[in-house]
């Protein structure tokens, strides 16, 4: 009995060690980030880092300057927000509120399926699809910012969809049939009353979607283009931070190789602010 | 009087399970009129056929005739219109998570109107008419949700109000509340017979009793007996509905 | 009899409603189609170019044989799953056995919360900076499938912490009032009930496996063989698939190794969603 109570204790603090697995990986991983871009945030110097305009590695001097790259990462996706929030979105009133019941059974697994494609089979099919197409209709080389939205929008519909569908879901019935009962169409009932109750978890899923978009390396990799210049409109060729680091840590050695780390960092700190967006949001819909 | 409503043959189906079964009924216009009997006796179901809110249920059938003002509600009729004319008062309070202005002024602006003036004075006349302008005409803006109860369910009645309906069915519309918020809406109800036609279900006989002109007595989705409500109770010819208001089933 | 479809000039009298409802159907219509169609595009131009070489043991230019990245593959999922199940359950088992609402519980939180959201590329840069540099592991299966262990546990301690919570609390009350320890209990009621759903779990981990290629380039590298030992370099069918499609001289094959990535997707969602209804049907 008294072995069984040593047992029992000794059990629980394996449980409170592998609890704190998680908190491990996050302090391990910034550390280590952190630590390797540090010697190169110093020497290229952390504003001239993010400001600078120009990223060419091999060049004597070599300049640093992260600002094509951080451009790049907003341009595509914001570019896939307006692609892919509105049909998103649409779709999702649609699975919630508009879907017969044959139909949904169809449209949902369709849906997760759309969420476990691999990225290098999206960067597959817009590099073979996408690109030719962008360029057969708009000109150009196809690889470019309005190319890279098309397919990071395609691929956060279903973070969108997902979230905003359990949203709309959540809001109760009672006031979709007091609505009705007031002579509201089921259209005004469910864009006036459900969509405005369910608003936090839709904004959840959009900032969820970002997160997405903005961490996507490898199907944007394929599309792109990857030119590290400030584009000037939407059909030229761009690179993202995810993408940068990709292309060059094969071969990057010493300030190169630490400058690339510290995009992984600039990275990880966009990721961290709509973590902490993305958190204000759900403790304020608890409250 | 005349007959606001005639129903006529009414079947109703919930899938194979039938729901109400030859239901023949007449409603009075601006009388009161309650549907009393156990729960699950079909006189809900009936009241959302008056305003086809049934519709909302799936594998939802019906067979007769729901006649309002001789016109067959069922047959080629805009839905919303009807929805329009015949308000609804819901068991539990349903306040949108909006204003308690914006609650009233959700009706009339789904109807088109938008000028504030107007909106204004449609929000002060329907809150007056539910009796609570006095208790909320200094917080219009506040969350709707965060008055007490009763209040909850006056802004609802206020709410239906402000579509200027012809009719207004109450399903059950005190049995969340407390005995005090009960008394003020029994009262609202009897001052509202003036200009509305009432269709109140309860399972409360004495709220029928107290409120109602006529009342329908249902058992098993049929209607046992309807007579006026001093009839229906003082004398009741069927042995089932003697049964039900002395407390011997429901 | 009645009919609750609304007659056809409803909608006249209700423009905006109607300009609604069209709205939202195209909207599906352009999701689904946009699906159907990758899918479909994948399986046209792929299947056609499968052959028996494509699965032959060896890699060589000539064949560009898929098998050894799906061995590889295998192992990555073997690795991963072996360390992140245990730190992933035992994880669970605290938040919901033994936790109160503390300061360290929300740190776990967080944390976790956080790891779900960090891109793959910079587990890709994390893999490559400790594993790779600093352990000196080189470029290996082993580096790799911690990486991914990372980045999996998220998953796994979500599914394995809501397939617990659901576990009826009669059974631990009951097994309690017998007098098992709570260790019995957690271990002989808790889990056992709480199986499929963590399997469910688990399954949902593979497909993100599977899937995964950034954080691999720079912690298990691209080579084409099958490996040996752990420390070997490899590439798993999402790294292979990338190595093909970028040097663009094996399209063909590019093609047949997305039809063999989708199918596996497809397989890995079946079996999820069965696990899943399983799950709810109990």
């Amino acid at each position: 009995m008294k072995k069984q109570k040593i047992l029992d204790r000794l059990m629980g603090i394996v449980f409170r060690i592998t609890a704190t697995i998680s908190i491990a990986s996050v302090i391990l991983i910034l550390v280590f980030i952190v630590i390797n871009s540090i010697p190169a945030l110093r020497e290229i110097g952390i504003f001239q880092f993010i400001t600078g305009k120009t990223w060419a590695p091999t060049d004597t001097p070599a300049s640093f300057g992260l600002l094509p790259m951080i451009l790049g990462s907003i341009y595509v996706t914001a570019g896939a927000i307006l692609i892919g929030v509105p049909l998103g979105l649409f779709t999702a009133i649609f699975m919630a509120r508009f879907c017969p019941p044959k139909l949904y059974k169809f449209l949902k697994p369709l849906i997760d399926l759309l969420a476990g494609i691999p990225s290098i089979v999206y960067g597959f099919f817009g590099l073979v699809f996408i690109v030719p197409l962008v360029r057969t209709v708009l000109g150009g080389t196809g690889n470019s910012i309005l190319t890279a939205s098309i397919l990071l929008g395609i691929m956060i519909l279903p973070t969108i969809i997902g979230l905003s569908e359990a949203a709309i879901r959540a809001v109760p019935q009672s006031y979709y049939e007091g609505a009705l009962s007031l002579g509201a169409t089921h259209e005004r009932a469910v864009f006036t009353l459900l969509l405005p109750a369910a608003k936090s978890g839709i904004f959840a899923s959009v900032i969820l979607g970002i997160g997405r978009a903005i961490g996507e390396t490898m199907a944007v990799v394929m599309v792109a283009g990857n030119q590290a210049r400030v584009p000037t409109g939407i059909l030229n060729g761009v690179r993202t931070m995810t993408s940068s680091i990709v292309i060059e840590m094969g071969y990057a050695a010493d300030l190169h190789r630490g400058a690339l780390i510290a995009s992984g960092l600039v990275l990880f700190v966009f990721i961290l602010i709509l973590n902490i967006a993305f958190s204000l949001l759900n403790t304020r819909k608890g409250a | 009087m005349a007959d606001k409503y005639q129903i006529k043959d009414l079947d109703l189906f919930y899938g194979d399970f039938q729901a109400l079964t030859d239901v023949n009924l007449n409603i009075e216009e601006k009388q009161i009129t309650a549907f009393i009997g156990p729960s699950g006796c079909g006189k809900s179901t009936l009241l959302k056929t008056l305003n086809r809110m049934n519709d909302l249920v799936d594998g939802c059938r019906i067979t007769g005739q729901v006649l309002l003002d001789g016109v067959d509600i069922y047959d080629n009729y805009d839905v919303n219109l009807l929805r329009k004319n015949v308000g609804m008062v819901f068991q539990k309070p349903n306040p949108f998570p909006m204003s308690i202005y914006d609650n009233i002024a959700y009706g009339p602006r789904t109807h088109g109107i938008r000028k504030k003036a107007l909106l204004d004075d449609i929000v002060e006349e329907s809150l007056r008419k539910a009796a609570i302008w006095d208790e909320v005409k200094d917080r219009l803006k506040r969350n709707a949700l965060s008055v007490s109860g009763g209040q909850q369910q006056r802004i609802c009645i206020a709410r239906a109000l402000a579509v200027e309906p012809e009719v207004l069915l109450m399903d059950e519309p005190t049995s969340a509340l407390d005995p005090i918020s009960t008394n003020k809406i029994e009262d609202l109800v009897l001052d509202l017979k003036k200009y509305y036609t009432i269709v109140i279900v309860t399972h409360n006989m004495q709220q029928a009793t107290r409120i109602s002109d006529a009342t329908a007595f249902f058992l098993l989705g049929k209607i046992i007996e309807f007579d006026a409500t001093s009839n229906l109770f003082s004398m009741p010819k069927d042995k089932r509905t003697e049964d039900y208001i002395t407390g011997r089933f429901g | 009899m009645f009919h609750s479809k609304p007659k056809s000039t409803f909608y006249k009298a209700h423009p905006l409603s109607l300009l609604i409802k069209i709205l939202v159907w195209a909207s599906v219509c352009i999701t689904a189609f946009v699906l159907l169609f990758i899918i479909a595009y994948i399986f046209i131009k792929g299947v056609p170019h499968f052959s028996l070489d494509f699965f032959s043991l060896k890699y060589n230019s000539n064949n560009v044989s898929v098998l050894p990245s799906i061995i590889t593959t295998i192992y990555m999922i073997l690795i991963s799953l072996l360390t992140a199940l245990p730190f992933g359950i035992g994880c669970a088992i605290y938040l919901t056995e033994y936790a109160k609402e503390s300061r360290f519980v929300r740190y776990i939180r967080v944390t976790t919360e956080t790891l779900s959201g960090i891109p793959s590329i910079v587990y890709g840069l994390f893999g490559m900076l400790f594993f790779v540099t600093y352990l000196k592991w080189g470029f290996s299966i082993l580096a790799g499938s911690l990486t991914l262990a990372i980045m999996i546990l998220p998953l796994i301690i979500r599914s394995a912490e809501e397939a617990i919570i659901a576990v009826d609390n009669t059974y631990r009350e009951a097994s309690y009032g017998l007098g098992a320890s709570k260790l019995r209990t957690i271990f002989r009621i808790v889990l056992p009930a709480a199986i499929s759903g963590i399997f469910a779990g688990v399954i949902l981990a593979i497909g993100r496996i599977v899937g995964e290629s950034a954080a691999l380039i720079y912690t298990a590298g691209t080579v084409a063989k099958i490996p040996i030992s752990g420390f070997d370099s490899a590439r798993t069918l999402s790294v292979h698939m990338y190595a093909l499609s970028s040097e663009g001289l094996n399209t063909d094959k590019a093609y047949a190794t997305a039809v063999v990535l989708v199918a596996l997707v497809i397989l890995i969602n079946f079996l999820a969603n069965t696990i899943t209804k399983k799950v709810g049907n109990k």
